[in-house]
């Protein structure tokens, strides 16, 4: 076997300066490999988002509308069929979710009612908060088909019509927070349209 | 308001230990007696504290400002571990009381994966620089919280007749789940 | 020591988690299900072999005083790797796991293999030692994901086989915790 290095200054800088140039490059390229598939992976999760929450549509037309509670602005897709709107599909969050953003893709018809509901991101206790996810518990259904003008956006605990996931109270809340979010904001929208 | 909420959730909610699975290896560890588990929670509140301060400028001012997001986890982790090094240098030199009562813990803190986790929580976040001072400071108080709290539940369990296959680390993790099932009754004050 | 016994150590005797209690953090936050454990497993099977394969390439360029901060940049640079590769081709598993995935280079496990055995033997036993020890730490994590999904939400690997509500607790923090300690002591058991 070979000596070891012997720890001088001169030694001792030159490799880890040739490690840390080495694995930049290294990761340098990785990351311009891997841009593509990751830029793909989440135009793909919202696409598939959006068309699980809209009717069948001809043209969507991606537009941002100002937020009335934040400084950002949410995403809406407003979908088009021969010209007339027939859905409008938001990408809308919530700050008040157990641990953190809980942030869901949520469509309405032109009049306002809730068509359907779609999560995107959220960091909720699983088993419990994660119940907000269609493949996990058929909970968030109950919004469907509901409008917001007669259907009270809280949950029954504080005074509003959304029965809450059982033990999960605070991510319920956050989900149906973020249905808020995006019905004022849908509301701003039409005042401008 | 809003810093009062952090402090709670950070502190009790979601406590790092018994609800995030953070800093695991120096609460099952470090445990043993009160006394060192309040040194190492003091070491611990420093140096988080100090690495989210300095983590969120890198991130703010160097790799959100190159583009170089990517390179997180490994700058983060450079820093962290060098600035524990350096915290024990100049602890040494400048005040021998401190480092005589912190000191031994610091080599131990570069692998606890709570610094590294709250740094990264706190861009994850995207919590202000106040924030993120806020909600580090807390979450290290969280640790400090359950580490002796744990430790004074160990103390006694010494002298309790444990069956033998269940002595040592196997006790303290159920009675580690026994203490997080308690702090879930948190979970309903934010 | 054959490369049989070098192999197999990791799985039993010297499993990292279970016996030789590293990595608990990991092993506690990601495992609420099977799938979940075994990609935690495997992501990290990947960096300890690579490091191990690394480390024990450049051992003899590297000077010792410098030893531990060259090992922890060639760890994070293959756990950036992981992140990003898990981040374009497998997102949904990426989600679940989140922040447990850059915390692998905080995890004992990797270093420890590094500084205690790829930085002394040869290559190919390095491979073969960060290849065992990967798949005792997948195994560990599988068999704990396996427990609290089965006893939580009576599922496995998403498979729902017991109709109706289970031991939730089990899937929630504290049962890991328990179902961990439970598993510490049967392999005390076992390697009787």
């Amino acid at each position: 076997m070979a000596a070891k290095r012997e720890s001088t200054f001169v030694n001792m800088l030159s490799t880890l300066l040739v490690i840390t140039l080495v694995a930049a490059f290294t990761l340098g390229s990785v990351y311009n490999l891997t841009k593509e598939p990751i830029a793909l992976a989440k135009q793909k999760k919202l696409e598939e988002a959006i068309r699980m929450v809209l009717p069948e549509f001809e043209r969507l037309e991606a537009i941002k509308i100002k937020s009335d509670r934040e400084e950002d602005s949410l995403q809406f897709f407003v979908a088009y069929q021969a010209d007339t709107v027939i859905g409008v599909a938001i990408n809308t969050f919530s700050n008040k979710g157990f641990s953190g953003e809980v942030r869901i893709m949520v469509s309405f018809a032109p009049d306002g009612t809730i068509y359907n509901t779609s999560v995107l991101d959220h960091k909720e206790t699983p088993g419990l908060g994660d119940k907000m996810q269609k493949n996990k518990s058929d909970w968030s259904n109950q919004f469907n088909g509901m409008n917001p003008v007669s259907y009270r956006l809280k949950v029954v605990k504080d005074g509003g019509d959304v029965d809450a996931i059982t033990a999960a109270t605070i991510s319920s809340r956050a989900f149906t927070d973020a249905v808020q979010h995006a019905y004022d904001t849908f509301l701003t929208y039409q005042k401008e349209n | 308001m809003e810093y009062i909420i952090i402090i709670i959730s950070a502190i009790f909610v979601n406590n790092i230990v018994l609800a995030q699975f953070l800093g695991i290896c120096p609460f099952v560890g470090v445990s043993n007696k009160i006394s060192t588990s309040i040194g190492m929670g003091g070491a611990v509140l420093f140096v988080i504290t100090l690495s989210t301060i300095v983590t969120w400028l890198i991130q703010t001012y160097v790799l959100n400002a190159l583009g170089l997001h990517f390179l997180q986890t490994i700058a983060f982790i450079v820093v962290i571990a060098s600035l524990v090094q350096m915290v024990e240098i100049i602890l040494k030199k400048v005040s021998p009381a401190l480092y005589s009562a912190l000191g031994v813990f610091l080599p131990l803190i570069s692998t606890n994966c709570a610094v590294l986790g709250v740094a990264i929580l706190t861009i994850q976040k995207e919590y202000t620089l106040i924030e993120g001072v806020v909600f580090s400071s807390s979450t290290a108080l969280g640790f400090g919280l359950a580490l002796v709290i744990f430790a004074g539940i160990r103390e006694h369990l010494d002298l309790m007749e444990v069956p033998k296959g269940m002595r040592g680390v196997p006790i303290a993790l159920v009675t580690a789940g026994i203490l997080a099932l308690a702090f879930m009754g948190f979970t309903g004050i934010v | 020591m054959n490369q049989i016994q070098n192999l197999t150590k990791g799985f039993i005797k010297e499993n990292p988690v279970l016996a030789q209690l590293l990595g608990l953090c990991p092993t506690l936050g990601v495992t609420t299900s099977a799938f979940n454990g075994l990609g935690m497993g495997l992501a990290t099977t990947f960096v300890l072999v690579s490091s191990n394969l690394v480390v024990s390439l450049v051992k003899n360029f590297i000077p010792d005083k410098v030893r531990i901060p060259s090992f922890i940049v060639i760890i994070a640079s293959f756990v950036t790797v992981v992140e990003l590769v898990m981040q374009g081709f497998v997102p949904a598993l990426f989600d679940q796991l989140g922040l447990f995935i850059p915390l692998i280079v905080v995890n004992c496990i990797v270093l420890g293999r590094a500084e205690a055995f790829a930085s002394k033997n040869t290559v190919a036993s390095s491979v073969i030692d960060g290849l065992g020890m990967g798949l005792g730490f997948s195994m560990a994590l599988t068999i704990l994901g396996a427990l609290r999904e089965i006893l939580g939400s009576g599922a496995l690997f998403g498979f729902k086989f017991i109709p109706g509500e289970m031991i939730l607790v089990f899937v929630l923090a504290p049962g890991a915790f328990i179902g961990l300690g439970y598993l510490i002591a049967l392999t005390r058991k076992l390697n009787k």
